[in-house]
């Protein structure tokens, strides 16, 4: 729809105002990815494989993890809709004829793609440049990648569109994000790729949605068996049914959200 | 403009409730409270009408706005508006109706506001002419045209109000629900936004209806009024009604040439003194007292005061409601 593509546009047209906070955190990932990679590479130099990756692996996905942390926000920062919902003015949201999650949705693409291009982009080449990453050579496999990528904003934005609603009865999410800021990184593989824990955590944490943010895009650059299906394909397959699963959960919540629940403020 | 819905009502409630749950107390000794924010509300608004819905904060005027704009559900009792149930077919409702919260703003805080008004556009499917054509109607009528560009951050208070007034109208809505829409407004920005919302109502035959605790507000624009007071219906009529349902005399200002003790007149009872100035209720022909008391004392300026409707309204609470529940 028109009014989804103007809102997704403004999402992108408002985070493009904020270009020092683009450099300073562009800094931030480039440096904590090289720290990182340094110690799985020391890791890595006592054991030359761990379940399938070597240290090249490890490295790339290092830089994935970095790339992508704007762009699925898994530490945050939080939709500004948990905001509107805590001071009331969510109250705007819902008298528009549009319903409130593909608005947010929209918006939070904007915001997303921004963040693909002007951090992602730049934070995957320095690491490209500092590191010797493992990059796929079929065109194909770019386009999955991408595929891969577009899909982890999308199941982001689930998580974090649910995040919010629990606002509607917390009246404060800051708990929600204590819990999910820590545990959020730690289940979607951006801290270790999850091939470095045991087998049988790695195979529960991999089908969890939060996996869908960054282990899955890197197994998918990296081409790796142990996604569903053993190919490439499946890593997307995954993320679809992630996506369509949190944005169906989104939408039901949603529903139950402001028919039993109060709008803050006169 | 709809011919097809004249007669029905646009706004039908019937026995129209909602009730809160408090938790209160320390964490292990919590009680549950049930508070009722609105109590049996049956109202008929009709197309064309413009109501005010008063009340003092807290009485549940907005809890009714928000039952009948879909985003608060009702515990218990039927509303419609535009012949939709507005709980659950919120959407389709937001299609039908314009609606401007005094206090929030539907407009994009860090964009033009021409880029807000373009939005409805796509919002409310609006037909690109026809939307243009709006546009420059409301642009002349509310004078947009020079902040139009403007980023609505660095509008003022009352260039704002009437960019969300058009954004709110720009799909020609049936029904315009406004909750307090001249707020913190300045007198030249509240007589142009009257004005034309009297002019909205008389050309295009767009129902109004309206919170606020503005006096101007209800005299200028409310043919009817409805009072609401601890969530239930306290008036419902036009406003000489109201003010006639309850002894609320007018007040005559008068600043005498020099300080005097009360002046003591047939027809008045001094209520107030401030050195020379004094304030007198009236409960006979202020013409009379005036010539009374312009005969016995040097007088250097007279006002006569009207009850104001929130003193009329505050009267009507403590007589007319019953004390105990």
């Amino acid at each position: 729809m028109r009014v989804h593509r103007a809102v997704f546009a403004r999402g992108l047209r408002r985070h493009s105002a904020y270009r020092v906070a683009t450099l300073s955190g562009l800094l931030t990932n480039s440096v904590f990815g090289v720290i990182n990679a340094m110690v799985l590479l020391a890791l890595f130099a006592a054991r030359p494989e761990i379940n399938g990756y070597d240290a090249r692996d490890a490295v790339t996905q290092v830089f994935v993890a970095q790339a992508l942390l704007a762009v699925v926000a898994v530490m945050g920062p939080p939709l500004d809709l948990e905001e509107r919902i805590r001071d009331g003015a969510v109250a705007t949201d819902l008298l528009r004829p549009v319903p409130l999650q593909s608005w947010w949705l929209a918006d939070d693409l904007g915001r997303a793609v921004y963040q693909l291009v002007f951090r992602a982009v730049p934070t995957f080449a320095v690491g490209a440049l500092v590191f010797d990453l493992r990059l796929p050579d079929d065109p194909l496999r770019w386009v999955a990648v991408l595929t891969s990528f577009a899909l982890a904003a999308v199941v982001a934005f689930g998580l974090r569109y649910l995040y919010a609603l629990a606002g509607f009865w917390l009246t404060d999410t800051r708990g929600v994000w204590a819990v999910a800021g820590l545990l959020g990184p730690v289940a979607a593989g951006a801290l270790l790729p999850l091939t470095l824990f045991p087998p049988a955590v790695a195979d529960v944490l991999r089908l969890l949605p939060w996996a869908s943010m960054v282990q899955v895009p890197a197994e998918v650059l990296l081409g790796k068996e142990s996604l569903p299906g053993g190919t490439a394909a499946g890593g997307p397959a995954l993320q679809v049914l992630w996506a369509a699963a949190l944005l169906a959960l989104g939408a039901l919540v949603t529903s139950r959200a402001t028919r039993r629940v109060v709008v803050q403020g006169g | 403009m709809t011919s097809s819905h004249d007669d029905r009502p646009i706004i039908e409630t019937l026995g129209l409730s909602r009730d809160f749950t408090l938790r209160e107390g320390p964490l292990l000794r919590r009680r549950r409270r049930t508070v009722s924010a609105v109590r049996d509300v049956t109202l008929t608004v009709r197309p064309g009408e413009i109501v005010g819905y008063l009340g003092p904060n807290g009485a549940g005027k907005s809890s009714t706005m928000k039952m009948l704009t879909g985003i608060l559900t009702p515990t218990a009792g039927r509303v419609r508006v535009a012949g939709l149930e507005p709980s659950r077919e919120r959407t389709r409702l937001a299609a039908r109706i314009g609606v401007v919260f005094g206090q929030r703003t539907t407009l994009w805080w860090d964009l033009p506001l021409r880029d807000s008004l373009e939005l409805t556009r796509h919002m409310y499917r609006i037909p690109a002419a026809d939307h243009a054509r709006r546009l420059a109607e409301l642009t002349d009528l509310l004078d947009l045209g020079p902040f139009l560009a403007t980023p609505v951050r660095q509008l003022s208070l009352g260039q704002r109000m009437r960019g969300d007034l058009t954004a709110a109208l720009l799909h020609g809505p049936e029904l315009l629900v406004l909750d307090e829409p001249t707020i913190g407004l300045d007198v030249v920005s509240k007589a142009a936004i009257r004005a034309f919302l009297l002019r909205l109502n008389a050309e295009e035959g767009t129902t109004i209806l309206l919170t606020t605790h503005d006096l101007g507000d209800v005299e200028r624009l409310c043919r009817r009024v409805v009072v609401i007071d601890r969530g239930t219906l306290a008036y419902d009529g036009d406003l000489a009604g109201l003010r006639a349902s309850v002894p609320a005399p007018r007040v005559l200002v008068v600043d005498l040439a020099a300080p005097a003790p009360p002046v003591e007149v047939p027809g008045g009872t001094c209520v107030r003194v401030e050195g020379p100035r004094q304030w007198l209720e009236l409960s006979d022909n202020p013409a009379a007292v005036i010539a009374e008391i312009t005969r016995r004392h040097g007088v250097a300026d007279l006002t006569l005061r009207e009850p104001d409707i929130e003193h009329v309204v505050a009267a009507l609470y403590r007589g007319a409601v019953p004390s105990a529940d």
